[in-house]
């Protein structure tokens, strides 16, 4: 119990954290955005102190109000889930990242839950084979392919899978010409769709596999699996209980860490595969220099990894006793 | 030590042989004194421990020999490639030829007839300053934050970790994408130490879990009692102990670096001046090489020398792994083959 509000805490102090990165940025370093925008604005032929009224709308900052109570207005607004004015699309941010944030949920969790499914197996196949051919070709496969970046990856298919052979859309998230709902040609476009940005992270599954790979066969011997055999138990309940279940436990912990890992890959895949998703929109605001809905993206981004790391920390101090008690 | 003892090993025999002899019986373990080994000695019985040993069983691996041949190929042609060859021009060729047509461009060339070798090797430099620097910071900060956390505890400890966890939860991609929008850093080794940000956080809490471990150990507690600095014994006993794993991360967080960097350069989000792999895979991309057929190879070049020297790298981690686990050499030894552990590359990014 209080391992669980501890971790909470951690959870809080992180977003806090990253909510006054994003207030210290936008204020406080040269060639400041608050700057940027007035000028901006001016540009287009807006009165100068209309100009700063806009600028300090769009982006929660009153640059002419002291430093603590202009953090305090931020903080207070972005908790309120006011994220400012996208100055790109003219729309509040937290519009354009509603709509955005369940595509890039959708594509990440088939993503993260699909490679682990796919190491924890192929590790496991490895591990039983181990030092015959099988073994041999999955295990190089695997080291390969912890040498090509997820990115390059991802242009290979979209090059073969999306131009060249056409089996899958090569941007986009819908189908077109579908109505939106609950419908089967719809659900099938949007599978369609997110197929390459998902199978572009589920091939490079090379370390997690290796990483099971390495866990079976050290369990493999341990005495008390010895002692299990001994005791006549069926192979079956070795494998998953004694095997299966010690050898994906280190696992698990690699899988929080890389939830945060798997969220920044976004920005890139989603970028290549023109998938609308929070990466995506977090690369055009820079490309924009839309401040808000730059800052707005990053806060966002960093709340969905907090949430996801607390729900997975949570569920592996059941998995682990030891954990939950803040042994480990 | 008694004669039955000393006879018994015949290779002291002389030595002790002669201690015992002593006519005032000076007790043997006093005169240990005068064995006492030189500086020299003692430098080269080091050099045998941590060079010489380690590096005859790593050449005896394929893997290490390939990697470091790879990755001494990449520094020799960053060194001294750019002395040799004439810097990159404009309208040099004819426009995107493909590469092993003409010798006069091996690699080709892109769409304003710009050798693709020359830019290849002359983004070599920038590239692994950026991957050198990155992964000089990372371990440090990592190693550093770490052991002070693991080794002091207590509330230095409290704080400490707290930032780790605050780091390690931040998404590193996003958070550098934002900082450098606002910073943006042109030197090659201002932008690997800001890719590290997103790095050492990961080292730093697996570096303190070990060091929980390590200072109840009975070396280091006897060290204590003996009143040895908290400095130097940090120095002297603790790091020599974190150190195979330090370097495997250091050549794991060198990859993770160079994917990072070249990835931001890729999407347009960091500023430049020189060109890099990044930046041409960019440009590739941004003129549509990833559907036209004849100007593929210029998306394809840059990333064949990404993937190539991650081959090396990953090699020599494989490699070094080996070296300092000694469990994984005894199984290698045993014919199993293949690496047991990527533990170390699983700290930073949980094995992605």
């Amino acid at each position: 119990m209080r391992w669980t509000v501890q971790r909470l805490l951690q959870g809080i102090v992180t977003i806090w954290a990253v909510m006054t990165v994003s207030f210290a940025l936008v204020r406080l370093l040269p060639g400041n955005p608050v700057d940027f925008l007035i000028v901006d604005l001016v540009q287009q032929g807006v009165e100068p102190a209309e100009a700063a009224q806009r600028a300090q709308n769009m982006l929660n900052i009153d640059p002419t109000k002291p430093l603590h109570i202009a953090y305090f207005e931020y903080m207070f607004d972005v908790l309120q889930g006011n994220l400012g004015q996208s100055t790109w699309y003219s729309e509040p941010v937290t519009a354009v990242i509603g709509r955005a944030l369940p595509w890039t949920i959708l594509v990440m969790s088939y993503g993260v839950l699909l490679s682990f499914l796919l190491g924890i197996v192929g590790g496991a196949f490895m591990a039983y084979f181990e030092g015959q051919k099988l073994d041999l070709a999955l295990t190089s496969y695997a080291t390969f392919m912890i040498s090509v970046p997820y990115y390059v990856l991802a242009i290979i298919l979209l090059v073969f899978l999306g131009y060249r052979f056409g089996l899958f859309p090569a941007s986009g998230r819908v189908p077109t010409g579908v109505t939106p709902g609950v419908n089967l040609p719809y659900i099938a476009g949007v599978l369609h769709h997110a197929a390459l940005p998902i199978l572009s992270q589920v091939v490079i599954t090379g370390g997690i596999a290796l990483q099971m790979r390495g866990n079976s066969i050290r369990v493999l011997g341990e005495d008390y699996l010895r002692v299990a055999r001994l005791r006549g138990l069926s192979d079956y309940l070795i494998a998953t209980r004694y095997v299966g279940r010690n050898a994906v436990l280190p696992i698990y912990t690699g899988l929080m860490i890389s939830i945060g890992a798997m969220f920044g890959g976004a920005v890139v895949l989603e970028t290549i595969f023109k998938y609308r998703g929070m990466g995506y929109y977090l690369v055009r605001a820079v490309q924009t220099r839309d401040f808000p809905l730059m800052m707005g993206a990053f806060t966002v981004i960093a709340v969905a990894v907090v949430i996801a790391l607390l729900v997975a920390d949570i569920t592996y101090g059941r998995l682990d006793p030891r954990a939950g008690r803040g042994e480990v | 030590m008694s004669d039955a003892t000393a006879g018994a090993d015949g290779s002291t025999e002389d030595k002790y042989a002669d201690l015992l002899s002593d006519e005032e019986g000076v007790p043997a373990f006093e005169s240990v004194m005068e064995t006492r080994e030189t500086r020299r000695e003692r430098y080269s019985r080091k050099f045998d421990t941590y060079v010489r040993t380690p590096l005859a069983i790593m050449f005896e691996d394929w893997r290490a020999v390939v990697g470091l041949l790879i990755i001494s190929t990449y520094v020799v042609v960053g060194a001294f490639g750019p002395m040799v060859m004439d810097p990159v021009l404009m309208g040099e060729g004819e426009p995107l030829i493909s590469p092993f047509q003409n010798w006069q461009f091996p690699l080709g060339t892109d769409r304003t007839g710009q050798d693709l070798l020359t830019m290849t090797v002359y983004s070599t430099r920038p590239v692994l300053l950026m991957m050198g620097s990155g992964a000089f910071f990372t371990v440090t900060v990592g190693t550093i934050v770490g052991t002070l956390a693991g080794y002091k505890g207590g509330a230095l400890d409290t704080v400490l970790s707290t930032v780790t966890d605050t780091f390690i939860n931040i998404p590193g991609l996003p958070l550098v994408i934002v900082l450098s929008v606002i910073i943006e850093p042109t030197n090659p080794i201002i932008v690997g130490i800001f890719l590290s940000i997103a790095l050492w956080a990961g080292l730093a809490r697996s570096i303190r879990s070990q060091l929980l471990t390590l200072r109840r150990e009975s070396f280091v507690e006897s060290s204590q009692a003996l009143g040895v600095p908290t400095g130097r014994l940090i120095r002297k006993e603790l790091l020599p102990h974190l150190l195979p794993y330090v370097v495997i991360n250091f050549v794991n967080a060198a990859r993770i670096v160079i994917f990072s960097a070249v990835a931001l350069y890729f999407l347009g989000v960091l500023p430049f001046e020189d060109s890099n792999w990044g930046i041409v895979m960019n440009l590739a991309y941004e003129n549509g090489a990833h559907y036209r057929p004849d100007a593929l190879h210029w998306l394809l070049v840059p990333v064949f020398a990404i993937v190539f020297l991650s081959v090396g790298l990953v090699l020599l981690a494989q490699s070094l792994d080996r070296v300092f686990n000694p469990r994984v050499r005894a199984r290698s030894s045993e014919g199993g083959d293949e690496d047991e552990s990527t533990t170390a590359t699983t700290a930073m990014t949980g094995g992605r």
